[in-house]
């Protein structure tokens, strides 16, 4: 079942006195359950495509359609509304929130959506263990972590929401090799077991190989790029 | 708040620093108040109590009246007239002047204040005064020595304490009060200074301008003791910048914590909060830092303010400290909540890409 799709999807911005564009006609699905890997050289579009994705930015044209709902139409506060309750978010840098601790992190999500924090603390230590945070790590800030414990708290965060589709900027960009690609292995395993569309950004190719699709983005255009799984 | 305390807690440093500034400001303030409350209570006492509606201020032959107890002067004329201005209970003339005491312990200048028992403060011993006699407020009686039957001198005479009243003061001088005729004989004055009135209904304007007088309401006529204004209006003076200085160090600092803050707040908007849960979560964070350092500043200035109580005209009570303390956070709270607006304003955007 498709829960995200991007239909003729175009965006510009200023530049000077020209517009430059950012995405141009893109299109694509992704089904719940599926994980998209979307590939690409700096400047491509691709945070650009997250951004028109999460509803942090606005399309020229086109239409975003989250959960059913054509985001292009809705207000601003629709549009909060819709990523707290549809959308997670997982940040190039963990941007964890300096004064709170790890489980704290996932239990704001739930203080934003109106629910109890203290019945959420059990669920938000089950998901912090799910991702590979010990337990004693919990009640750390995001100081107190390393550069790996940080993004899996970003995971956890963006998955706590129970969200219906989860985007991802560039999360192995601050972590070398092995840690990206245990991080992209949850990635993976997360979406399974979540059944969340899962679209990830990333310039590093090598570490596509767990996602069921690749697209390369060059230029703000969308191409298809046979998986292993396909060339076999 | 659950941001809010959380962030109180990680950076409590910054916070406890902001709180102490708010606690030593409210105190600064209360103490302000106090000593406003006080050294206006011993400027106007004996005049603010009386038992009266409106003072009538007079004035010399040819001069034009003023709302001041040191030129004023009524002439009996004036005083038989307004006793028959219809809407008048009645007019009383009181006779206000300064003049030097002598006692057994001690020496010093009074407040001598002439005219019927009608408008003497409560007596706490004795009786009222008849001729060549006085009654003495409290405090009068504790700095001089004196009590009722005993001798205390007022200028050149020597007069007898009929009673002890609860104490006033009038231009810092505590009030000696005695019969309208010793107060001409002491004062060494013929006629009364101001007439008390007790009105209900009376065209005041009319009546002033038939008969050459300035009346007032008696709140209003405390304008009139020399120096009164002046002083209350500097001590209010302080008391309005001590305010602007609160509201702008708080702005400041939530300014300066609101700007440090905009990468977390467009990660918070990033996964979902509203603007309005934002801003109301750093009000409270504001209140909570407000609250509690005015709350113990209210606290330290009361409790700082009754120990100076006998030593410097304070008053203390509810009401001087509830007001400073309030107002504190109210305007802390709207210089807060300018620099806290600037949240509004944070693209969530900026949450995704390396230009965090």
């Amino acid at each position: 079942m498709t829960v995200l799709a991007l239909d003729s999807v175009r965006l510009t911005y200023p530049d000077g006195d020209r517009r430059l564009t950012a995405l141009d006609a893109v299109s694509l699905d992704v089904a719940a359950g599926e994980l998209l890997a979307v590939a690409g050289p700096s400047g491509s579009g691709k945070s650009s495509l997250l951004a028109v994705a999460a509803t942090l930015s606005r399309p020229d044209s086109g239409q975003v359609v989250v959960a059913g709902r054509d985001t292009t139409r809705l207000s601003d506060k629709e549009r909060t509304a819709l990523r707290r309750e549809h959308i997670g978010i997982v940040f190039q840098q963990s941007n964890l929130l300096g004064s709170l601790t790890a489980l704290e992190q996932l239990l704001v999500v739930e203080h934003l959506r109106g629910g109890p924090v203290r019945a959420a603390r059990e669920r938000a230590g089950a998901l912090l263990d799910s991702v590979g945070l010990d337990a004693a790590k919990r009640a750390r800030r995001p100081h107190q972590l390393s550069g790996g414990e940080r993004q899996r708290v970003n995971i956890a965060r963006a998955l706590f929401g129970r969200p219906a589709v989860l985007l991802v900027d560039e999360p192995t960009s601050a972590l070398d090799h092995e840690r990206g690609a245990q991080i992209v292995d949850l990635l993976a395993r997360v979406t399974a077991e979540h059944g969340t569309a899962t679209v990830m950004v990333t310039h590093d190719r090598a570490l596509m190989a767990r996602a069921d699709r690749l697209l390369d983005m060059t230029d703000g255009r969308l191409a298809v790029v046979p998986t292993p799984a396909v060339r076999s | 708040m659950f941001v809010a305390l959380r962030d109180i807690r990680f950076a409590k440093g910054r916070f406890a620093l902001m709180g102490v500034v708010v606690t030593l400001i409210t105190t600064l303030v209360v103490f302000l108040y106090g000593l406003t409350g006080g050294l206006g209570r011993d400027a106007s006492s004996a005049v603010d109590e009386l038992p009266v509606t409106d003072i009538v201020f007079g004035a010399p032959a040819g001069a034009a009246a003023e709302v001041s107890f040191s030129s004023s002067t009524i002439s009996a004329a004036q005083a038989a007239a307004w006793a028959r201005t219809p809407g008048v209970g009645s007019a009383e003339p009181l006779g206000v002047a300064m003049t030097r005491a002598a006692g057994a312990t001690a020496a010093g200048s009074v407040s001598l204040f002439g005219g019927s028992a009608d408008l003497l403060p409560p007596l706490l011993s004795g009786s009222a005064p008849r001729d060549g006699q006085v009654a003495v407020s409290r405090s009068v009686a504790d700095t001089y020595g004196v009590g009722p039957g005993g001798t205390l001198g007022l200028g050149t005479e020597k007069v007898t304490v009929s009673g002890i009243t609860a104490t006033r003061s009038y231009g810092h001088a505590a009030t000696v009060w005695t019969t309208l005729a010793t107060w001409q004989r002491i004062s060494g004055q013929r006629q009364p200074t101001v007439l008390a009135v007790r009105r209900s209904g009376a065209d005041l304007g009319a009546a002033d301008a038939a008969r050459g007088t300035r009346t007032v309401a008696r709140g209003d006529a405390l304008v009139g003791i020399d120096g009164y204004q002046a002083e209350h209006l500097s001590l209010q003076m302080i008391q309005v910048f001590l305010f602007a200085v609160s509201a702008l160090v708080t702005g400041a600092f939530f300014t300066v914590w609101t700007v440090q803050r905009k990468p977390d707040v467009a990660v918070l908007k990033a996964i979902g909060a509203s603007s309005g849960y934002l801003v109301r979560d750093a009000l409270a964070q504001a209140l909570a830092v407000l609250g509690g350092g005015a709350l113990l500043g209210g606290a330290i200035g009361a409790g700082g303010g009754a120990v100076a109580a006998s030593a410097v005209p304070f008053a203390v009570g509810p009401a001087t400290v509830a007001v400073p303390v309030a107002v504190m956070v109210l305007l802390g709270l709207a210089g807060s909540a300018l620099a806290i607006a600037r949240i509004t304003s944070v693209d969530p955007l900026t949450a995704l890409g390396a230009n965090r």
